[in-house]
């Protein structure tokens, strides 16, 4: 397995991200030097806050893309083992689940990552929907706490299934055996995570150019229709345009970018909801600016799922 | 060295963070007594492993001599690496009077990290208060007593459990207590436990 490998379109992406970022930072700083306002100060300060945790974001995630498959399933294990952790400490759970939260992220996580190391997608399909949902019920039965019992066993199996389960069909692109595009999955990988954080970059950006109309003020008062609409649009159409570093078309291409961008907006939205059930605004402060981990790939643990399903079914073999 | 280590990857598991309430910059040098409430074996490594190292190096947690001194390794950690005092829970007499070690520590230069509940809690109230925090503030009324709330500990590690969970939680570090020398008994330790649970976030 070669530990660095990067061809010609790989490298193209890495020099238009860097790019982009540095477009990014410039109009940051030329912004926050012509402001005065304390409002759009504020404003400003996160913007520049979020535009420096992308650099660390990418630097990250792209040395663990070409340090090979390996690298980037033990970055995605370890994003699930913090989305869980932020889960988890914002879901009230009592001192019976101790030993079941351990089997969670010490036994189940940890597993699931090995199967899709493996490539073993029968089982890695099945083991949290189905083997988790059978064993972590029987582990909490077994100490004897009945208080609430539905309510934790349900808040453990969802916690599992988003911050596990869901984020996991990122990396298991990986595993995917599409014709003619052999050992290039890694590409695949990166086309659908650019894409669905341009959505989430570019619905906020149309959104506080041309917003006006919130669209669910309840779930989240920063979602406007016209951020969703142009958002969802342009990002569809920048997945069309990076068709040539995927085994897709242009029109298939701009389809898939735009199937994910929708899940990746319903996705924030679901998970806004748990936020102002539980009356906080941010899932935590890991990331500068963004909040914590599962703010951040709130919209990937929706979109990778259909992404993955919809390759393997028309593209892979 | 090690004790770089072992901070860093506690805070690492655990993703402790310190909140000052007021800036530490702000607070009067001189020796402190940090008291906290007590749920579970992590308490007193997370507050010391959160603190800045500058004040981390001068700061000796307060133990129960009965628990730490059972085994080799638990001594050996409790000597070397957090450089606790260790003091006697039960049959106390006038020769290994706790108030004493506590006091001559805090006139070494040191600061102190007291558990006042005594024992651990489930975590849901806070026990009232033994009455050896009153006595130290008697005898030692220069030393600052800061209040520190650990908020989310009783779930890493409860009592009764022994494998701790990678949850996320809080140090939150209040401000001094006032008038300490000038208050009754009672009325000292009613305060010192409401300066703590004024803390609490929830």
């Amino acid at each position: 397995m070669p530990v660095l490998s990067i061809d010609s379109e790989l490298g193209a992406i890495i020099v238009g991200v860097v790019l982009l970022l540095s477009i990014a930072s410039i109009i940051g700083y030329v912004l926050a030097q012509r402001t005065q306002s304390d409002k759009s100060k504020a404003v400003i300060d996160n913007l520049n806050a979020r535009i420096r945790a992308w650099w660390f974001m990418v630097l990250f995630f792209g040395l663990a893309v070409l340090s090979g498959n390996t690298g980037s399933i033990i970055l995605f294990a370890l994003i699930s083992f913090l989305a869980l952790r932020e889960f988890i400490t914002l879901t009230p759970t009592s001192r019976g689940d101790h030993r079941t939260l351990f089997w969670a992220f010490f036994i189940i996580t940890p597993l699931h990552y090995f199967l899709i190391w493996i490539h073993w997608y029968g089982l890695f399909s099945i083991l949290i929907p189905v083997y988790a949902a059978l064993v972590m019920p029987i582990r909490n039965a077994t100490t004897g706490d009945t208080k609430d019992f539905l309510a934790r066993t349900a808040k453990v199996q969802w916690a599992l299934m988003v911050c596990v389960y869901f984020v996991s069909y990122a990396p298991a692109l990986l595993t995917l055996k599409i014709p003619g595009y052999e050992g290039q999955n890694a590409k695949l990988l990166l086309f659908l995570v650019l894409v669905v954080q341009m959505s989430d970059v570019l619905q906020y950006v149309w959104g506080k150019l041309t917003g006006k109309r919130k669209i669910v003020p309840q779930l989240s008062p920063n979602k406007t229709v016209e951020g969703f609409i142009g958002g969802v649009l342009s990002a569809s159409l920048l997945g069309g345009a990076l068709c040539w570093m995927t085994p897709f078309n242009f029109w298939q291409a701009t389809l898939l970018a735009f199937l994910i961008c929708l899940m990746g907006f319903f996705g924030g939205l679901v998970m806004s909801g748990i936020k102002r059930d539980r009356n906080i605004k941010d899932f935590g402060t890991l990331i500068q600016g963004h909040g914590g981990i599962l703010d951040r790939i709130d919209s990937i643990c929706f979109s990778a799922p259909l992404f993955f399903h919809l390759v393997r079914f028309y593209f892979a073999l | 060295m090690i004790e770089e280590l072992v901070c860093w990857f506690i805070k690492l598991f655990t993703g402790a963070r310190a909140q000052w309430t007021v800036g530490f910059d702000q607070l009067q040098p001189g020796q402190r007594v940090y008291f906290a409430n007590h749920s579970s074996h992590l308490d007193f490594l997370i507050l010391w492993a959160t603190l800045p190292p500058a004040l981390r190096h001068h700061t000796r947690p307060v133990a129960a001599r009965d628990y730490w001194a059972r085994s080799r390794p638990r001594l050996w950690l409790s000597r070397k690496i957090f450089r606790a005092i260790l003091i006697e829970r039960k049959n106390i007499s006038r020769c290994n009077n706790p108030i004493d070690q506590l006091k001559a520590s805090l006139e070494q230069g040191d600061s102190l990290i007291i558990f006042p509940e005594g024992t651990r809690s489930s975590g849901d109230t806070i026990h009232n208060f033994k009455s050896g925090l009153y006595h130290l503030a008697r005898h030692c009324p220069q030393a600052h007593f800061i209040p520190v709330y650990l908020e989310n500990l009783n779930r890493v590690l409860p009592k009764g459990e022994f494998i701790p969970l990678p949850l996320i939680c809080s140090v939150i570090f209040g401000a001094p207590l006032r008038d300490v020398s000038e208050r009754s008994k009672d009325d000292f330790l009613n305060e010192a436990k409401k300066s703590l649970e004024r803390l609490n976030p929830l």
